[in-house]
């Protein structure tokens, strides 16, 4: 018995228990501290179906043995001039969201073919290059923002005529295109994005399938033991750049859904750090920096929204201060931590 | 083994690629800017004066094949809670300065103990581990300046503490410090004020690094930074040889915070720390130094190169573009652009280096 | 005194769980004597040498029977640094060398000369400054003892492979405290004007008081240098002579023994219209530690082509750099078309499948079901296994379909096992073997490359394995080309041998010939045999 509850936390990893612990000790405490429960599940599920994607795109990497995507923001700039595009060009309702889409998968499969090609050629330092290669790329695109062409007058400075705006309001284009297909209400403060959810899971099924084709089986093997999968004839590289491509891709789709959830388009410093949430997310959900599962994004999503849900309701009710960002902080980054340093590479 | 005098060139400039770039494109911006040249000079010499300690910080740990350490933040962190300490004393000039870094030393000890532990479990992917684990202990960092200190931590001082009573304010202010090592040796030359103490102290961490190196305890580095399992079977204790070079980069860094807020004379207590391991590690790369080999030179050609651009952008990006603002981000690209070019010309350039060498093992093999 | 033989080793054995490897070995060795220790792959040289090192992996395993005497005092060994101090210096086959410090600096290692001053005093001794004017003397004596032409102050990654070695041999002298020097295959990697400098710069060893033994596979080296030879085979001392007593023949006889059980030719030798179906012609393969630099060879349509030859003499490169996993160059025409190297999906779709040597590394998806293992080339190569789905859109895994062929094999094979959905990773090394050959099987291929298939595997795993091989050979015609350092195993399945040394075909043999010249062959004494090419 005791054996088992060992095995347990060593298979799941004592992080990721103390966690899922925590998310139950603050459903658990939400009573009794007047935070509405259905009220918090809701937020949850929200939160979940804005993020979701974004995790996902996690996964084909990871697979593919590119490790963890700090390089996330590339397919979110794609998303960003979609999305920025479609207003531009005034396109309203579900045709707005997948025109933005729609414009924005052929920048994704451009900016993934080419970070992909760089990253095979510094295999082993992936994680660190692209954590850079994002950074510099959302810090060029600031300068984009300002000298791109845009001048619809929802988007530009009002004073200056020029120059897109930080945020930028989806509201009268877009906001809950997707999530209001069959969306329903439960009482007062349950809500459900039905939409978001059914968009989350095409995904997933898509990335389900294509797992299973003779590609994605490859893929998954170049992560795993690139030796076997080049002595069965598999083009590393190849198949490498592929799951980039794809990532990138889900990257934009991911921010896309995020905003017209969220009902704004956060431009310059905006997509900075948002790579760290989705790799927390994945980790959480039982990841490794080798291998990961749908299954993995769905865990991961929920405990990890779930935490930033409830962190601010129910931690500020019990010692009446603030501490939500400080807990993000610390268990975001503390399980990435975690993955890091659980397997030594290379031999000494 | 002879080289023609036209490829000594390409090697030149293909090793010292990223100063040369910086020097043309400064080059090109200094004129639009307009500013006059002893301008410039003055404002290098604050800016070296500032940085150059936190950035010569980042030296040792290069040396033991660490990589740049992304962790240095941690050092900046111990520094800063050694000038709460010193603020909430009401303890200025010199002699608060001094308390200050005594106080940080244990505490930059300790964190450089636990991130050489942490960085010795994720050995061949350093940077990325330590990068994570500065954006942790800011977590942690936050948690005791904004919570523990004030309520747990004694704080009399009622002008650093948050209005709620405990926590400290965003603004830390250290105007009774401000420029007292500065102008500890009062030097003008030509109207500019020079801050003689400050660059002493830099001098005299030049001739500790330079002495270090010429150590027994500098050469296990070295062996270690090369090759740790040769190093490891020659009977050096690896691991722990590792743990100290980030001690010593962590005490380091936490000096170097100390001397750069002095010249700032404020500090922010949440944000002061975290752009510190970015620009110092941008300027060394600008200075031409890699992830595997650095020196003293590349420190300050780099702040020179490095802070030059910085000086001069906004009002480059103003003529060029009629907008201060895009000058703004162009400098924020170019702090972390610098970074993934640097690591990514390293990394490519240690597969290059591989293929020549199985390349050159196969041409001798094969002739015999 | 002077007499007394500076080690004495004295009814030395080891086990390994339960398997032994050595048995009552005793030999001694005089001060100024240079001792060469001969024996095949696997005759127990290496455990010998960790013994006399104290290696760890020695006193993990339950330690070692019998004695050890240096200079006439028992001496227990437990880890490296206890034979250093006893005086004992080993020089291994790879380099421990840091290709970015000096020769110097190497030859120093960790044994610096130091500055005295007044911060040792106050931080220990490795805050003291390092005294180079005493290295570089220290270093250059080492060098000057070696008598050869080597700079100090020169780059360890500037230096050809050679004075890398003498590199490795200065540090091991330069410690005042060494009196043994052990010598693993050091003339492997020289070029022969250099093994020849060598060899001259053991003597000059000796003769200052050193004693050396000296690991060979070159005979003629060992003959031309040694004062005495000790050859093992199978854990045993089956040779201890002076140099003059004996020859090459003789040694070659003593490390391969007469076999004594009759080989069972299994068919008869091909017949002399079938094809060549694999025609090698010069072929290089840049493996590191297995190169193959001059390979020829015409392996015939349904034969069984074994290749042997001692480690490092670039067996394994051949079928790593026609699979192209390895970098290879020269001519390869496969079943009458010339085939194109260095691109594995090409070798694959021309119907060559290797089992490699790496079984673990290479061979096998360790954390993936023995299902996917079985499946994944055939899967990969020629789209097998796929279902179309969303009318014919996107074609998936027919999981059904897997499932069926990896029972199949499972059964076939006598894999032992949970059920076909098991981690190949908690199978016995011999089912993961079994796993290997399923893998290559599937992919029906007309020419298959074995490397090391009974390596690490226990004896009912082995059998079932050669049976498997035959099998496949005689009912289906696959050509197979097993390589394998166990040349009795070969013997009894291949109908011709080739042996490989220094990276080309020393000759190729049928199963039949006598075993001793296989030995020779294998010591690169092709003049003493008559080779049927």
């Amino acid at each position: 018995m005791i054996n088992t509850i060992k095995n347990f936390i060593e298979d799941a990893g004592w992080p990721r228990i103390l966690i899922a612990l925590f998310l139950v000790f603050l459903f658990v405490a939400a009573p009794f501290v007047d935070v509405r429960l259905d009220a918090s599940v809701s937020d949850t599920l929200i939160r979940f179906g804005m993020n979701g994607v974004m995790v996902l795109a996690m996964v084909p990497m990871i697979q593919s043995g590119c490790g963890l995507n700090f390089g996330l923001p590339l397919g979110i700039i794609a998303g960003l001039l979609g999305a920025v595009t479609s207003v531009q060009l005034e396109m309203h309702g579900l045709f707005g969201v997948f025109g933005a889409m729609a414009m924005a998968t052929p920048l994704a499969i451009i900016f993934g073919w080419g970070y992909g090609l760089l990253l095979n050629r510094v295999k082993g330092d992936e994680m660190m290059i692209a954590t850079y290669v994002g950074f510099s790329s959302v810090a060029i695109m600031c300068v984009m923002w300002l000298i791109l062409p845009y001048d619809s007058p929802k988007m530009v400075w009002g004073y200056a005529g020029e120059g897109l705006r930080t945020t930028i309001s989806v509201e009268e284009f877009w906001q809950n295109a997707i999530g209001d297909i069959a969306s329903f209400r439960f009482g007062e403060f349950f809500y459900f994005p039905t939409g978001v959810f059914v968009f989350f899971f095409l995904c997933c099924g898509a990335i389900a399938l294509f797992m299973r084709t003779k590609t994605g089986t490859a893929m998954a093997t170049v992560g795993s033991n690139p030796e076997f999968a080049k002595a069965n004839g598999v083009n590393i590289n190849r198949m490498r750049t592929l799951s980039v491509i794809i990532s990138t891709v889900l990257g934009a789709y991911g921010i896309i859904i995020y905003q017209q959830s969220f009902g704004f388009i956060q431009l310059y410093m905006g997509p900075f750090y948002m790579a760290f949430p989705a790799v927390a997310a994945v980790l959480i959900g039982g990841a490794s920096v080798k291998k990961a599962s749908i299954m993995n994004v769905i865990v991961g999503t929920i405990l990890f929204q779930g935490i930033l849900t409830m962190t601010p309701s129910v931690i500020n009710s019990i010692i009446q201060t603030d501490m939500s960002e400080v807990i993000r902080i610390i268990v975001s980054n503390g399980m990435i931590l975690y993955a890091l340093t659980r397997v030594v590479r290379g031999r000494e | 083994m002879k080289t023609t005098k036209s490829e000594h060139l390409k090697f030149f400039f293909i090793r010292n690629a990223v100063p040369l770039l910086f020097f043309t494109i400064s080059a090109l911006a200094i004129p639009l800017s307009g500013f006059s040249l002893a301008y410039l000079f003055e404002e290098l010499l604050i800016r070296l004066s500032r940085n150059a300690f936190l950035v010569l910080s980042l030296l040792i740990p290069i040396l033991a094949g660490m990589g740049l350490n992304f962790g240095m933040v941690l050092g900046a962190m111990a520094g800063q809670i050694g000038f709460i300490f010193v603020a909430n004393w009401n303890i200025v000039g010199t002699q608060g300065l001094l308390l200050a870094a005594i106080i940080s030393t244990p505490i930059a000890i300790l964190l450089g103990w636990m991130c050489g532990i942490v960085l010795n479990k994720a050995r061949g992917r350093e940077m990325v581990t330590a990068f994570i684990l500065a954006f942790f202990m800011n977590g942690v960092y936050q948690l005791v300046v904004l919570y523990l200190f004030g309520s747990v931590v004694p704080i009399s001082n009622t002008d650093l503490v948050l209005s709620r009573g405990y926590g400290i304010r965003n603004v830390t202010n250290l105007e009774g410090m401000r420029n007292s090592l500065d102008n500890l040796i009062p030097l003008t030359l030509g109207g500019v004020g020079i801050p003689l103490a400050t660059f002493i102290l830099i001098g005299l961490l030049c001739l500790f690094i330079v002495w270090f190196r010429k150590t027994k305890l500098g050469q296990d580095m070295r062996a270690t930074g090369e090759d740790l399992a040769v190093a490891r079977s020659a009977g050096i204790r690896v691991l722990p040889t590792r743990i100290l070079a980030i001690i010593i980069s962590t005490v380091l860094a936490a000096y170097g915070q100390i001397i750069f807020l002095q010249t700032v004379g404020t500090m922010n207590t949440y944000n002061s720390h975290e752009q510190v391991g970015v620009f110092a590690i941008a300027a060394i790369l600008v200075g031409g130094a890699t992830v595997s080999k650095a020196s003293i030179t590349n420190v300050f050609v780099g702040i020179i190169l490095f802070h030059l651009m910085f000086i001069v952008s906004p009002t480059a990006g103003k003529v060029l573009f009629g907008d201060a603002q895009v000058g703004e981000y162009f400098r924020v690209f170019i702090s972390y652009g610098v970074i993934a070019l640097a690591l990514v010309l390293h990394a490519w350039r240690r597969q290059s280096d591989k293929d020549r060498a199985r390349a050159r093992f196969r041409n001798t093999s094969s002739a015999t | 005194m002077e007499n007394q033989p500076i080690l004495r080793v004295e009814h030395v054995g080891k086990t390994y769980y339960k398997n032994r490897v050595l048995k009552d070995v005793s030999f001694t060795l005089n001060k100024g004597s240079i001792l060469g220790l001969v024996g095949e792959n696997g005759a127990g040289k290496s455990t010998l040498m960790n013994i006399l090192f104290g290696m760890s992996v020695i006193a993990e395993t339950g330690g070692y029977e019998g004695k050890i005497f240096v200079d006439g005092a028992e001496v227990l060994f437990l880890r490296p640094k206890d034979a250093l101090s006893a005086g004992i210096g080993m020089v291994h086959q790879e380099f421990s060398l840091i290709p970015g410090f000096t020769v110097t600096e190497n030859i120093l290692l960790n044994r610096e000369s130091l500055h005295h001053n007044i911060t040792e005093e106050v931080f220990g001794e490795r805050l003291a400054t390092l005294d180079r004017e005493d290295m570089k003397k220290r270093a250059s004596l080492a060098i000057q003892k070696l008598n050869v032409d080597l700079d100090g102050e020169t780059l360890i990654s500037e230096l050809p492979v050679g004075y890398k070695q003498f590199t490795e041999i200065a540090r091991e002298i330069s410690s005042s405290r060494t009196r043994i020097l052990v010598l693993d295959e050091p003339t492997a990697v020289l070029t022969e004007s250099e093994a020849e400098i060598l060899l001259k710069s053991m003597r000059n060893l000796a003769d200052a008081g050193i004693a050396i033994i000296f690991i060979s596979h070159r005979l003629d080296e060992v003959l031309s240098i040694c004062d005495k030879i000790v050859v093992l085979r199978d854990g045993e001392v089956v040779l201890d002579t002076k140099v003059g007593e004996t020859s090459v023949r003789g040694m070659a006889n003593a490390m391969v023994g007469r076999q004594t059980k009759r080989i069972e030719q299994t068919k008869a030798v091909k017949d002399e219209n079938a094809k060549v179906l694999l025609e090698v012609n010069n072929l290089w393969v840049d493996m590191p530690g297995e190169t193959v630099r001059d390979v020829s060879l015409r392996v015939m349509q349904g034969e069984i082509y074994g290749i042997s030859g001692l480690a490092g003499q670039g067996k394994l490169g051949i079928a790593n750099g026609i699979m192209g996993l390895m970098l290879a160059g020269g001519s390869v025409i496969f079943d009458g078309k010339p085939l194109q190297l260095n691109a594995p999906s090409e070798s694959l779709a021309a119907g060559i499948t290797a089992v490699s040597e790496d079984r673990r590394g290479v061979g096998l998806l360790l954390e993936e079901s023995i299902e996917w293992n079985i499946i994944f080339s055939a899967l990969q190569n020629q789209s097998g296994f796929l279902k179309p789905i969303l009318g014919g859109l996107l074609h998936i895994r027919d999981e059904k379909r897997i499932e069926a062929c990896a029972k199949q094999y499972v059964k076939d094979l006598e894999i032992r096992c949970t059920s076909e959905k098991q981690k190949v990773q908690e199978l016995s090394g011999g089912n993961q073997q079994k796993v290997c050959l399923a893998k290559a099987f599937e992919t029906n291929p007309k020419l298959l490359f074995v490397a090391e298939p009974t390596r690490g595997i226990d004896v009912g795993a082995k059998a079932l394995v050669l049976d498997a091989l035959r099998k496949y050979n005689r009912e289906n015609g696959m050509t197979i080309i097993m390589i394998s350092s166990e040349l009795e195993e070969l013997r009894s399945i291949c109908d011709r041998i080739a042996i490989t040394d220094r990276g080309s075909i020393a000759g190729v043999l049928p199963a039949s010939a006598p075993s001793e010249d296989f030995g020779l062959l294998m010591m690169g004494k092709v003049d003493q045999v008559e080779v049927s090419a």
